[in-house]
């Protein structure tokens, strides 16, 4: 795994890369990216995995001009240009998928296939409701519960991380209020642009999510022509991590195929 | 120094507090009946014209979607005071402009409120409380961003009066900033700001507003005032910071007799103890820095919180929270606090909260009005110079501090609170 920083706009972004072959472009949630997660070298089998971290995720910085999910696609089709990315299949999970589908509204050519996992982005439910549960004013072990189908496997222990790494962990909450506060966790915008996408799109989710129900994903999912839908078992808002053999096979089967 | 009577205005009769997670954000308002709202905010009003007429100050705050403080609108009630009292300066502690959508409409509320008061007004700003971000949909991060750029503004538009201005900045965007009336004070009330850190007072030291602090005892506060009188220096507005530029709030509560004393202070620490609120809405992202979480992480407590689980009157007196007893007692309590934090101008007393009653209230205010305070304004007049430390002893004589009472006098309170407080 490497990891390079480069400046766009005045943001430093670093870039993790892993692995060789077609171009797969990888777009973290909100708990940011970690490289030593299993699904990471599941994926950079065959393939050149390039995974930012969001400004103001990980070791990125944050320039006061930036404060929503639509600055973050703006210097992502940048740094795609600056990494000589012509064309890439992409992956985005949660606020992730939110970033990738704005990039792929902006510039639909520019992607091949595209996975989205347990997006968020859209409002598709009526105005009295959430449609995705505040998960910043649950309490934690609510939200622990939304976020995980074994909340007791999962849910991280703070007493084993270093100082540095709990900074990072609140340092991405922080950003992650920043960009999804208002209007919460979708622009209302993104619905009516997303005729554009051209890319055979899968929209994924766990089965327990909490986060993001099946409701929603098939209702963003009809926003996108001839997308698909697929659940991963024992699973809940971040499949990835906690079923990545699942998780690995169903993604590269889709980009495979 | 100049006192000012404070109240939160609460509406007290709630439930047993273990039946429900919050007494703020969350708990519905089918707890509040109107009709017992409306006399409470009667005798409130009361409270703060005999304070008027006791010669003291008036202090005011807002709060929202809370059992704590029944003002949501701070301005509305500031209005209605420029016209109940008539000679008491009128201090709204504060805007939380951090959460408001138009400063400029902060500033033509103050502006009216000025002129309705012959220029009686104080505009204190406030960033706003963690919990109340839910409640204004704020976006809790750069709240400080927020809030210096709107008051900056709002003084722009207090001393703009050459026709209409534009502002097109971070955060706020105003095509046409042209306030009538302007404000009755020239060139504008003066301008307060609360903050309990350090970090915050230094900035307000820059800028020489006023710096009010809440129940922050005796090392914080003292370093709070340090960190304000070293930005008031350091960019070059004198060496010596003059006292009526710091003000610290505290629960006063004055009586003839220890006795009295201790069965007025005892139901002010209602503020404290009654202060129940779900963690997540204490503390939402950004609104502290990264280290300060990750601190609280690790076990930290704030001082408060703290206390609020033993919370007796002694250890608040003993902590600089609060000061109460006799009015020779309070006299030397207060004495004892400006010393060791450098002293301080503004005396903002929390003389009401919780069950205190109304004729009780009246009893504290009058008690201090006549027997403390003239001896705080011979003694720490406000043309004294802030920074200057007294040899406070770490323990204060026995006699200063009043003594817990009987056990008869801590029942009651405890039991009207459902039992959660002690």
């Amino acid at each position: 795994m490497q990891r390079n920083v480069v400046t766009i706009a005045g943001c430093e972004i670093e870039v993790h890369e892993d692995g060789a072959g077609a171009p797969l472009l990888f777009l973290h949630p909100g708990s940011g990216f970690r490289a030593t997660d299993a699904y990471v070298s599941m994926l950079a089998k065959g393939r050149r995995l390039i995974a930012p971290s969001h400004p103001g995720f990980g070791s990125s910085s944050l320039p006061g001009w930036i404060d929503n999910v639509d600055d973050i696609a703006h210097i992502y089709l940048e740094l795609m240009d600056r990494l000589g990315l012509a064309k890439v299949d992409i992956i985005g999970c949660s606020i992730g998928g939110w970033i990738a589908a704005e990039m792929l509204t902006k510039a639909p050519e520019r992607f091949g296939k595209v996975v989205l996992v347990g997006p968020v982005g859209v409002k598709t439910g009526p105005y009295d409701k959430l449609d995705i549960p505040d998960i910043f004013v649950l309490p934690p072990p609510e939200v622990a519960k939304l976020m995980f189908h074994d909340p007791a496997k999962m849910a991280p222990d703070l007493t084993k991380l270093s100082d540095a790494e709990l900074s990072v962990q609140v340092r991405n909450r922080e950003t992650l209020a920043l960009l999804v506060w208002e209007p919460y966790m979708h622009n209302p915008k993104l619905p009516h642009r997303l005729q554009r996408v051209a890319s055979p799109t899968l929209f994924v989710r766990g089965a327990s999510d909490g986060v993001v129900s099946a409701a929603y994903l098939e209702n963003y999912a009809k926003l996108v022509k001839g997308a698909t839908t697929a659940t991963i078992a024992a699973a809940g808002h971040a499949p990835h991590v906690e079923q990545p053999d699942a998780f690995a096979k169903l993604v590269l089967d889709f980009l495979g195929r | 120094m100049q006192a000012w009577h404070f109240s939160e205005t609460a509406y007290p009769y709630l439930p047993p507090q273990d039946s429900y997670p919050s007494i703020r954000v969350s708990l519905p308002n089918q707890n509040y009946d109107p009709v017992k709202g409306a006399a409470l905010w009667d005798r409130y009003l009361k409270e703060w014209q005999i304070a008027d007429e006791e010669g003291m100050e008036v202090m005011l705050n807002e709060h929202h979607q809370t059992a704590t403080c029944v003002d949501p609108a701070a301005p509305l009630v500031l209005a209605t005071l420029a016209r109940l009292t008539t000679r008491a300066r009128l201090l709204i502690l504060g805007n939380p402009i951090a959460n408001r959508r138009q400063p400029v409409r902060v500033a033509e509320e103050m502006a009216m409120c000025d002129v309705l008061s012959k220029g009686r007004i104080e505009a204190g700003f406030v960033r706003g409380v963690p919990y109340e971000i839910s409640p204004a949909n704020s976006n809790p991060v750069r709240m400080g961003d927020r809030f210096w750029e709107a008051l900056d503004l709002i003084v722009k538009t207090w001393t703009s009066h050459d026709g209409p201005f534009s502002h097109e900045g971070r955060f706020f965007h105003h095509r046409n900033v042209n306030i009538w009336p302007r404000a009755y004070q020239n060139p504008h009330p003066p301008v307060w700001v609360s903050t309990t850190s350090t970090g915050g007072a230094a900035e307000v030291g820059a800028k020489g507003f006023v710096q009010a602090t809440f129940l922050t005892g005796f090392e914080a506060t003292r370093k709070i005032f340090d960190s304000y009188r070293g930005a008031w220096r350091k960019v070059g507005r004198g060496n010596d910071v003059p006292n009526h530029r710091l003000a610290y709030a505290a629960l006063v509560y004055v009586g003839e007799t220890e006795k009295e004393a201790h069965e007025g202070a005892e139901k002010l620490l209602w503020y404290v103890t009654a202060n129940k609120v779900a963690p997540q809405y204490a503390n939402p992202p950004g609104y502290v820095p990264v280290a300060a979480n990750v601190a609280m992480m690790r076990g930290a407590e704030h001082p408060l919180s703290a206390f609020a689980k033993g919370a007796s009157v002694e250890a608040a007196i003993r902590s600089g929270f609060m000061f109460a007893g006799t009015p020779d007692q309070v006299y030397n309590q207060i004495k004892r606090h400006y010393e060791y934090v450098g002293g301080y101008g503004h005396l903002l007393n929390m003389g009401q909260a919780g069950f205190l009653e109304h004729e009780d209230s009246v009893k504290g205010i009058r008690n201090f009005a006549r027997h403390v305070y003239p001896r705080l304004r011979e003694e720490f007049p406000n043309t004294r110079i802030s920074g200057q430390y007294g040899d406070v002893p770490p323990e204060p004589p026995e006699a200063h501090v009043l003594r817990s009472a009987t056990k008869a006098a801590t029942g009651p309170l405890y039991s009207q609170l459902g039992g959660g407080a002690a």
